[in-house]
């Protein structure tokens, strides 16, 4: 790897706490992110020559510090700027800086950088747009790539989420324990959000947009350093490994939705597997289960199983139930359905999801289960009817071709079946 | 004489290689792999999973403490490790448990690997 690349590689890495630290120092989003661009810069310009600094972080943290000093003070009286050699020599500056960040200070100012972005007037995508701007470093360009967007109306909506952060004002008081605890929550829910941005995209969009997937799981890495005892974290980071681990399998090369059951295992990406499976043993220990620790149990199991067939269901239905207890909602209902198909038959399913009917008529996934079921108990007009409803909701060619697959097998066997 | 050879970097910067980034040193390192392992020369080569996925049992207090992340003090030192097949942490804790009660102090580390590449020594040749 070139020197370049290196650095690139230490700037990202360092990003999220240099940032937070700043951010700490100034009280002000653009001045921090200025003063961190500018030590980014001068990494780039010192590191090569001289080699990277012992400790990266407290390097940027103290030259975007000096730096964005000096300009304020440079725009009051025109004083010259000071010789780089002279700031990137101070290693015991360095030295004590950081050894402050390994305290306790330095967890909070990264879970307040995290925080701000969760700011609950944002919109979750500005939510999201602000967290892979302001802490993963992402250029607007990659983000409205990301996001499917005109770079300059990325460049807005990031501009929005900022000035309504800043007038929101940002907590800058050290968190009490239970405050601490609800930040993280709402820390955890944006993560979990930028990852299903990035899940939830079709088959042809992707590559494009997988990217969001490894940020999410860069955060998540994140969090646990930060909060290494956190069984939810734990849960949250093991949850988004093991459904990324199926990344390359779940799209055929159409772009077509492959279901799990006729994926192919072997492409599922086996160290991704590991470290979730890892993560869900230890997060198992702490006997304080949560939605993202079962959510992620439920994709453990499937991950576990080396065919298709091997799938515990059983245990997959008791965890959708508990899991209703902890995040009641339809759609999770819905889910432990296809479960309970499995184990005691398509009626029983369509017993749990007929009362979900009100709620999710716009479901594109309520129509498609639904008709699924239907059709295993043979009321096939009724199944193309909820196919029908399925196809007019889906929001993706690949979920509306999916749709057709069995709209298609129905209108063959009816073919089979009607006399000649 | 068999030499360890311990593998030290930011975790930050390496967990942050993108697939492409990852596969390029990973090819690079294959080179020289081969040409130990086709001198007979490379023993059992493993790439650990992040530190968030490590467990640390404290063999220094009675009862053992487990706990949560990597093993971070600095007055000890690394003197040797073992490679266990086990099904899951549960089954880890329970060996190091009954290593640690063979020689109580100090502490393990329980990392899960994510690759693996068994001996290639004439020794170890089944």
């Amino acid at each position: 790897m070139s020197d370049l690349a290196w650095i690139d590689g230490a700037l990202a890495a360092a990003r999220p706490q240099a940032m937070a630290a700043l951010l700490r120092y100034f009280r002000d989003l653009d001045v921090a992110e200025e003063a961190f661009q500018e030590a980014s810069l001068r990494a780039l310009r010192n590191w090569p020559d001289k080699g990277p600094p012992r400790d990266p972080t407290a390097w940027l943290i103290f030259v975007g510090r000096n730096a964005a000093l000096d300009s304020v003070r440079r725009k009051a009286r025109e004083a010259p700027l000071p010789q780089e050699v002279l700031i990137s020599d101070l290693e015991d500056a360095e030295a004590d800086l950081a050894e402050r960040l390994d305290g306790a200070d330095y967890r909070d100012d990264v879970l307040r950088l995290l925080f701000i972005c969760c700011h609950p007037d944002l919109p979750a995508t500005q939510q999201i747009a602000l967290a892979l701007r302001i802490v993963c470093g992402l250029s607007v360009a990659e983000i409205a790539r990301a996001f499917l967007v005109g770079e300059s109306a990325m460049e807005q909506r990031i501009t929005r989420a900022k000035a309504r952060v800043a007038k929101a004002g940002t907590p800058f008081e050290t968190p009490g324990a239970v405050e601490r605890v609800e930040r993280l929550a709402a820390v955890m829910a944006m993560v979990y959000l930028l990852f299903n941005e990035g899940y939830s995209a079709s088959g042809g969009e992707a590559p494009l947009r997988s990217g969001l997937c490894d940020e999410a799981i860069r955060l998540g890495r994140l969090l646990l350093r930060l909060f290494p005892a956190e069984p939810e974290v734990m849960g949250l980071t093991a949850l988004m490994l093991l459904q990324h681990a199926r990344a390359q399998a779940r799209f055929d090369a159409h772009g077509a939705i492959i279901l799990m059951e006729d994926q192919d295992r072997s492409r599922w990406n086996g160290r991704m597997i590991a470290e979730g499976l890892a993560l869900i043993d230890k997060a198992v220990r702490h006997r304080q289960p949560g939605a993202y620790q079962i959510q992620a149990a439920i994709a453990a199991l499937h991950a576990r199983s080396p065919r298709s067939i091997d799938t515990d269901w059983p245990q997959i239905a008791g965890l959708y139930q508990a899991l209703e207890h902890h995040m009641p909602s339809p759609v999770v209902t819905l889910n432990r359905a296809v479960a309970v198909s499995k184990t005691e038959g398509a009626q029983a399913a369509l017993a749990l999801i007929e009362p979900l009917g009100e709620r999710l008529s716009a479901y594109f996934h309520f129509h498609g289960v639904r008709g699924a079921m239907l059709l295993e108990e043979g009321r096939s007009g009724e199944a193309r009817e909820a196919f029908d409803r399925a196809i007019a909701l889906a929001r993706t060619p690949a979920e509306a071709a999916h749709i057709r697959q069995h709209i298609d097998r129905l209108q063959a066997e009816a073919a089979q079946a009607s006399p000649k | 004489m068999l030499y360890a050879i311990l593998c030290y970097h930011s975790e930050a910067i390496v967990g942050g290689w993108s697939k492409d980034e990852d596969d390029a040193v990973m090819e690079k390192l294959e080179v020289v792999h081969q040409r130990l392992a086709t001198e007979g020369r490379l023993g059992p080569v493993a790439r650990l999973l992040p530190t968030s996925a490590a467990t640390t049992f404290r063999k220094d207090s009675d009862p053992p403490l487990v706990l949560d992340g990597p093993f971070a003090e600095t007055k000890e030192q690394l003197l040797g490790f073992y490679i266990v097949d086990c099904d899951d942490l549960d089954q880890a804790l329970a060996v190091a448990q009954e290593l640690g009660r063979a020689n109580p102090g100090g502490a393990y580390e329980l990392r899960p690997i994510g690759v693996f590449y068994p001996s290639n020594l004439p020794q170890d040749a089944r």
